[in-house]
């Protein structure tokens, strides 16, 4: 297993080398300069030659890109063109915010998916079932922006459940985390509907069954358990999903996360501020998907052996 | 204003003054935006949305009449003196005005914050406002420690000179970019002066979480008596427009910073409950097509003309749900040489189509539109595209991230037609050499420049300058003249199809008291010290 895990682990760092080339070299393509965004439009040819000499935007690329690797290595981020403040403490004041988003649209994705594809299962063909699969698709079909708006308005404006929008608590925290787990909800649902139909047809089951235990006892005690493992790889994935959805949902929320930063990042050309949350990003998915992998191999010793 | 007028207008104000009472001390108000406040630091920070933001904590020597575009003392004990060449100026400044941090601000204060902003360490987007101070270019370029142009003659006297006579240059001295900063202030903070910013100005910072909010407390050591009304503004970020607007029907936000959402704009001004807390002006902007002068037809100027005539601006004003006004020429009506007189083209398809047929274009051609990719520009290329082909020109259509299509506008010989849309061009300040050199001239049809249609006319350069030279009031009105016959001289060059002055709208909530001066200020767009709330 500790074989596995540091396989693994060199894998991820070498993805995370490849991210980090992928995106400098995306952000050095495109075609708009830096310097004359930071300048602005009233700027002389000179006053923008400066900055960009200043911004270190002159060099070639493999020099800037080595660089910003050392630096890295020395967890600086480099500073904001825009803000003029170091980039690590921007992310740093984004993280728990995007990391409570993303714990409350997991826990929704687990809370209203797994009950529902369990339902469904076992009501295989029926309404239920036929009601199940239609949210599914209805959840990952509707746009996240759509879909958030529409809450603001139904559940916030209308009812006065929620407040507006904005950063706080566990009422602000409810419709983006709802808006962001919507999708993954309905696709958990379908997962675990199949991954149980699948184990309900087995052997172990029916001797089960035999026995003479209630089926509440067989789903929950036997199939569920064996149905469980795909639903770990999905949260270590979701991660991932979770990522670019909070770009979308935070702007539409107002919640102060790493979405929202990257958002302004972008808008702004703040190629500092968007290298720094694109490599974090891929350093919290590469670990999240590793994470997955650990819990799965304790979970399912077969995998141990494949 | 005679003096029977005058006493007429001081009865009116009198009796209106009974009728709306003065503004109360107290209370304070929420206002928001979508975006991110990026920094509070007046010699970096350059847009709509951090600039009444930085007013609020900073000032300059010089400011405006609220609502107008004259100029009155601010810092300054009074509008300063001027030398016989219009290359001097003596200010003296207001006794006793404190920074945030209890000190003294003195004439020390002033060369220390315009050096600032010279300075190539600071990156700023103003550096070259302030470059035709003498020895500027010298210090930009490292060879002098402090520019010698900027000299403090007493605690409370600067004497400025500049290279040459610039009657623009008041008007530089009340940007924000010259708003003065303490030194030890910005030595204390470094980089972070922008989140931790110390001024002179009617608020402090209070608190700012990034992503969420920014809190601004009363100065209760304002050099200003009586200002400002308000006790606290919060400034609230990241609200989408339509959930701002629902959040003002709520009573949580008092202020649209971002305006009325496209979304909600004929339900608001329908609504005549609604439409009691909208108020509306003429921005200080153009709107325009750029023709490029060096790309292939566009060369010929009446291929430029007929596009001019081909395009129908009321058209594309429907698709902005009339939030503008035609414009004939370059300069928006508020800017001062503004030529009400100027008809510009007339929509006429007929006229263009032989217009280009004398250009030996009778069968048309294929030429390249670039635009913001953010609705509803796509939307009006698309409505350019169809006019243009009424004509027999094809449009090729390439809809791209602001970023992109500022760098191929701003690369010679590329980008052949530019639609402005997102990017239009607003003042720096209020005189219309601002709507000349940075996107006119010669000296900004470079690569990277502003100047999209690449135009560069020796004569009208010169003349600008010759314009630019005319310091003495009396000489105002004959220069505002030159301007524009300058611009009406480049209308008939037509390197651009002015197409529409942005009206913008902004929607307060019942309880904020604010006028329409104060609300929508053509230069500081929102005078926050001047706002107030009902008790």
């Amino acid at each position: 297993m500790l074989s596995f895990a540091v396989s693994r682990a060199l894998q991820s760092l070498g993805v995370l080398l490849i991210a980090s080339v992928f995106t400098f070299s995306l952000i050095f393509m495109l075609p708009a300069d830096p310097a004359r965004l930071v300048a602005g439009p009233s700027a002389s040819v000179q006053t923008v030659n400066s900055i960009r000499r200043e911004l270190g935007l002159d060099r070639p690329f493999a020099a800037q890109y080595a660089l910003y690797l050392t630096n890295l290595l020395r967890g600086d981020l480099g500073r904001s063109y825009k803000q003029q403040t170091a980039v690590r403490s921007l992310i740093a004041s984004r993280i728990w915010p995007t990391f409570q988003l993303m714990l409350g649209a997991v826990a929704l994705e687990l809370l209203l998916g797994l009950p529902l594809g369990i339902w469904a299962a076992l009501r295989r063909g029926r309404w239920p079932d036929r009601l199940v699969m239609g949210f599914a698709f209805l959840g990952a079909a509707a746009p996240q922006f759509w879909l958030g708006l529409s809450l603001v308005y139904l559940l916030a404006y209308g009812l006065n459940l929620f407040p507006l929008g904005g950063y706080g608590g566990l009422s602000h925290l409810f419709l983006p985390a709802l808006t962001l787990g919507l999708g993954g909800a309905g696709w958990y649902a379908r997962v675990i509907r199949s991954s149980l139909l699948e184990v309900l047809s087995r052997d172990y089951v029916r001797t089960a069954r035999a026995k003479g235990l209630s089926p509440r006892r067989v789903v929950v005690r036997h199939a569920l358990r064996n149905a469980a493992p795909p639903i770990i790889s999905m949260i270590g994935l979701d991660i991932g999903v979770f990522m670019g959805g909070v770009v979308v949902v935070e702007s539409v929320f107002g919640w102060p996360g790493l979405g929202r930063l990257v958002w302004d990042a972008i808008r702004v050309v703040d190629i500092p501020v968007i290298v720094g949350v694109v490599i974090f990003s891929a350093v919290v998915i590469t670990l999240a998907n590793l994470l997955a992998d650990l819990v799965q191999l304790v979970l399912d010793p077969r995998i141990r052996y494949a | 204003m005679n003096r029977l007028t005058g006493q007429t207008l001081l009865g009116l104000t009198l009796l209106l003054g009974t009728a709306h009472a003065a503004p109360q001390q107290g209370g304070s108000i929420t206002v928001s935006y979508k975006d991110d406040v990026t920094t509070l630091d007046p010699a970096i920070g350059y847009d709509y949305q951090n600039w009444p933001m930085e007013k609020m904590v900073f000032d300059a020597l010089l400011d405006y009449i609220p609502g107008g575009t004259t100029l009155s003392p601010r810092l300054a004990a009074k509008m300063p003196d001027v030398s016989r060449d219009g290359q001097t100026y003596t200010f003296t400044l207001r006794k006793g005005v404190k920074f945030h941090n209890g000190r003294t601000m003195t004439a020390d204060d002033v060369k220390y914050s315009l050096e600032r902003v010279l300075d190539p360490k600071t990156k700023s987007p103003g550096q070259s406002f302030y470059t035709d101070i003498a020895g500027a270019q010298a210090f930009v370029d490292g060879k002098a420690k402090s520019v010698s142009g900027i000299a403090v003659l007493a605690p409370d006297k600067v004497k400025i000179t500049l290279n040459a006579p610039n009657a623009a240059f008041l008007n530089i001295m009340a940007m924000n970019f010259a708003f003065i900063v303490p030194k030890e202030a910005v030595a204390k903070a470094g980089a972070d002066f922008g989140h931790q910013p110390v001024g002179t100005g009617p608020f402090r910072l209070k608190s700012w979480v990034s992503g969420q909010q920014l809190q601004f407390e009363r100065n209760p050591n304002y050099f200003m008596a009586g200002l400002p009304y308000l006790d606290g503004v919060t400034v609230k970020v990241g609200l989408d427009p339509s959930v701002a607007y629902l959040s003002l029907q709520r009573g949580e936000v008092d202020l649209l910073g971002d305006g009325i959402p496209p979304a909600q704009f004929l339900q608001v001004t329908r609504d005549p409950k609604l439409k009691a807390n909208v108020f509306s002006r003429t921005s200080v902007n153009t709107t325009f097509l750029s023709l490029n002068t060096g790309v292939g037809p566009l060369k010929d100027v009446r291929v430029r003309q007929a596009i001019n005539m081909a395009i129908d601006k009321t058209k594309i004003l429907r698709i902005i749900n009339g939030r503008g006004v035609v414009a004939r020429g370059v300069l928006p009506p508020l800017m001062p040489g503004y030529d009400k007189a100027e008809a510009g083209y007339a929509y006429d398809p007929a006229k263009a189509r032989a217009l280009l047929a004398a250009a030996g274009l009778k069968g048309g051609f294929e030429t390249t539109l670039y635009t913001t990719s953010t609705d509803p520009n796509p939307r009006i290329a698309q409505s350019i595209q169809q006019d243009l082909a009424q004509i027999g020109v094809k449009v090729q259509l390439k809809s791209l991230a602001q970023s992109s299509v500022i760098d191929a506008a701003s690369t010679p010989k590329t980008a052949a037609m530019v639609w402005s849309g997102g990017l239009a061009w607003t003042q720096d300040y209020p005189d219309p050499s601002d709507f000349y050199w940075p996107i006119l001239s010669c000296r900004s049809a470079v690569q990277g420049g502003w100047n999209w249609p690449f135009v560069c006319d020796k004569a009208l350069d010169a003349r600008a300058e010759k314009a630019d030279r005319m310091v003495a009031p009396a000489q105002q009105a004959a220069r505002l003249k030159e301007y524009a016959s300058l611009f009406a001289a480049l209308n008939k060059q037509a390197v651009w199809v002015p197409v529409f002055h942005e009206v913008r709208y902004t929607m307060k909530s019942d309880r904020l008291v604010g006028d329409v001066d104060n609300l929508l200020d053509p230069t500081h767009f929102i005078n926050y010290e001047r706002l107030s709330v009902k008790k």
